[in-house]
């Protein structure tokens, strides 16, 4: 039972951080249409931002003194960084090809090898370790351990998720992220600027995935430039599972995917941690071809 | 009537892609008059309201606003200037809500107490609207949808308000109700209305200037009346 639980915990952690980068892939599908594939980069530029924020922070023993506002230095930057990048991405490398679907899926595969080498370039081949000493520690009940950082993460996740949540049902800005993903002719008829919602949306969802950028890091205590690559891919798995194109869906999934991940590691073979997401997809794309909330992907969506 | 016109058309040509809708329309709508444009299917009726809305930008000729050219003003610009369009088949966003709806209608504005009033002001025009207020748009019917693309055209405060095709798949007696009501928009806020038809005879009978429209081309311009004792368009377009 103690096991159970403790893989539980371990789930949702991870799970929550699948969630806030399938959101990403989710929400421009939603409004564009496109597999985002750079999307995975935007997550690692996150974590490479946090890590460098974080090691100034301590170089300058600035951790000592302020924890928490190193902490939200980091995220902060991270996330505008990513966002600005999302958006100087989309209006250079998707914008100028947005008539043909098939040439802005390619420009996207071509961004994120353009990114990924990038980062190779600038920070290095080898993994940049992020700081440990900020989160020492934590619960223990019986053999269940739930550390500081785990709890940091599942806060700053439902954080997170609330808040788009808000922004994306309850705001006058969210109205209209839903309005043009729905039709955007009609929305510039209601001077609804398409280009700058979806710009938004980039914005938006790079950020989410910067925040997992760092979480990641502190988590597994280091990040790699070519991370974007496998967590991007179980993330865009979640956000179909979900049913692509649906925030409250990506969110589902993300936690199904690290569920199903850290009890299939745990109880089955770790070996083959990385299977089982893929497996459950393809379980429920089998009965449930739009995915789990999945809507009517239909063209005009009208 | 008065002198200035509001909206002018001149020799636009327009169209989607290769395919040339407008070969060279001219019309100019006067301050708050009703004017309608009849044609058949396919004529450009709707690429001609596209085009004012800047949805369509023009290959050549020019558009006027107010005295101002909007050739080439995006169409996002156009609401806050007062220019407004329900299209055709109404597009009310199916899945946000009544009320979403008509909250996006007034997206632009900041005015809170200004968009209060007018949202009562259209949920006592549309009654109907306010009762189903938490309803997604997609689950109203024909009629509520046409209704609900009004009144979110109206939260955008109109000086020229572009109708296509109101009637389209409505009963009877709801078409007759919507027809009073554009009447009545035009009548108490002396908004300006452009009306684009297949129904001639329900177009010609509310305005009160027309345009006959013909394979890209304006072939009649003439009082609503004259057009609908003329001999010829009630033989193409009134099915005698």
């Amino acid at each position: 039972m103690d096991y159970f639980i403790q893989q539980l915990v371990n789930g949702l952690t991870l799970g929550g951080l699948y969630a806030l980068i399938a959101l990403g892939y989710t929400m421009v599908y939603g409004v564009i249409f496109l597999i985002n594939f750079a999307h995975g980069e935007f997550f690692t530029a996150g974590g490479y931002i946090g890590v460098i924020a974080l090691s100034y922070c301590i170089a300058h023993g600035y951790t000592q003194t302020h924890p928490f506002l190193c902490l939200a230095g980091a995220f902060s930057l991270a996330m505008i960084y990513s966002a600005y990048l999302a958006v100087g991405v989309e209006k250079i490398a998707y914008l100028p090809l947005r008539g043909s679907r098939l040439a802005v899926l390619l420009s996207a595969l071509g961004m994120s090898i353009f990114l990924q080498n990038g980062m190779m370039l600038t920070q290095g081949v080898m993994d940049k370790a992020y700081p440990g000493e900020l989160f020492e520690g934590g619960f223990s009940f019986g053999m269940v351990t739930i550390s500081y950082l785990q709890i940091m993460i599942i806060t700053m996740t439902v954080l997170l998720l609330f808040g788009l949540n808000r922004l994306v049902y309850k705001t006058k800005i969210g109205m209209a992220m839903r309005a043009t993903a729905q039709d955007k002719t009609m929305s510039a008829l209601v001077a609804i600027g398409s280009n700058n919602i979806i710009s938004l949306t980039f914005a938006i969802g790079a950020g989410l995935a910067a925040a997992a950028g760092v979480m990641v890091g502190l988590y597994y205590g280091s990040v790699h430039y070519d991370m974007g690559f496998n967590l991007g891919m179980k993330a865009f798995c979640a956000a179909v599972l979900g049913g692509i194109g649906n925030i409250t869906g990506a969110m589902l999934g993300g936690l199904i995917i690290g569920l199903v991940e850290v009890f299939g590691a745990g109880y089955i073979s770790g070996q083959y941690k990385d299977v089982f997401a893929f497996i459950i997809l393809i379980g429920v794309l089998y009965y449930r071809p739009t995915g789990i909330m999945g809507e009517n992907i239909d063209e005009t969506r009208v | 009537m008065s002198a200035e016109p509001i909206l002018e058309l001149k020799d636009v040509h327009s169209g989607y892609g290769s395919i040339k809708a407008l070969k060279g329309i001219s019309l100019k709508a006067y301050p708050g008059e009703i004017l309608a444009i009849i044609g058949a299917n396919g004529a450009g009726k709707s690429t001609t309201l596209m085009t004012i809305c800047g949805i369509v930008h023009p290959d050549q000729g020019e558009i006027f606003y107010k005295g101002k050219k909007i050739n080439k003003i995006p169409a996002q610009k156009l609401p806050p200037m007062g220019l407004c369009q329900v299209p055709e088949g109404r597009r009310i966003f199916p899945r946000l809500t009544v009320e979403e709806n008509l909250i996006l209608g007034a997206f632009y504005r900041n005015d809170r107490a200004g968009i209060d009033k007018d949202m009562e002001h259209v949920y006592s025009l549309f009654p109907i609207l306010k009762e189903r207020s938490r309803q997604q748009g997609g689950t109203l019917s024909g009629g509520e949808q046409q209704m609900l693309a009004l009144a979110r055209a109206l939260m955008t405060k109109p000086e020229v308000l572009l109708l296509d095709e109101p009637s389209l798949g409505l009963a009877p007696i709801i078409v007759q109700s919507i027809f009073d009501i554009i009447a009545d928009i035009n009548k108490n806020s002396d908004t300006t209305i452009i009306l684009v038809e297949q129904n001639a005879n329900l177009a010609l009978q509310t305005a009160q200037r027309g345009y006959v429209l013909e394979t890209g081309r304006i072939t009649l311009e003439d009082d609503a009346e004259s057009l609908l004792n003329n001999a010829d368009i009630r033989k193409a377009y009134l099915g005698e």
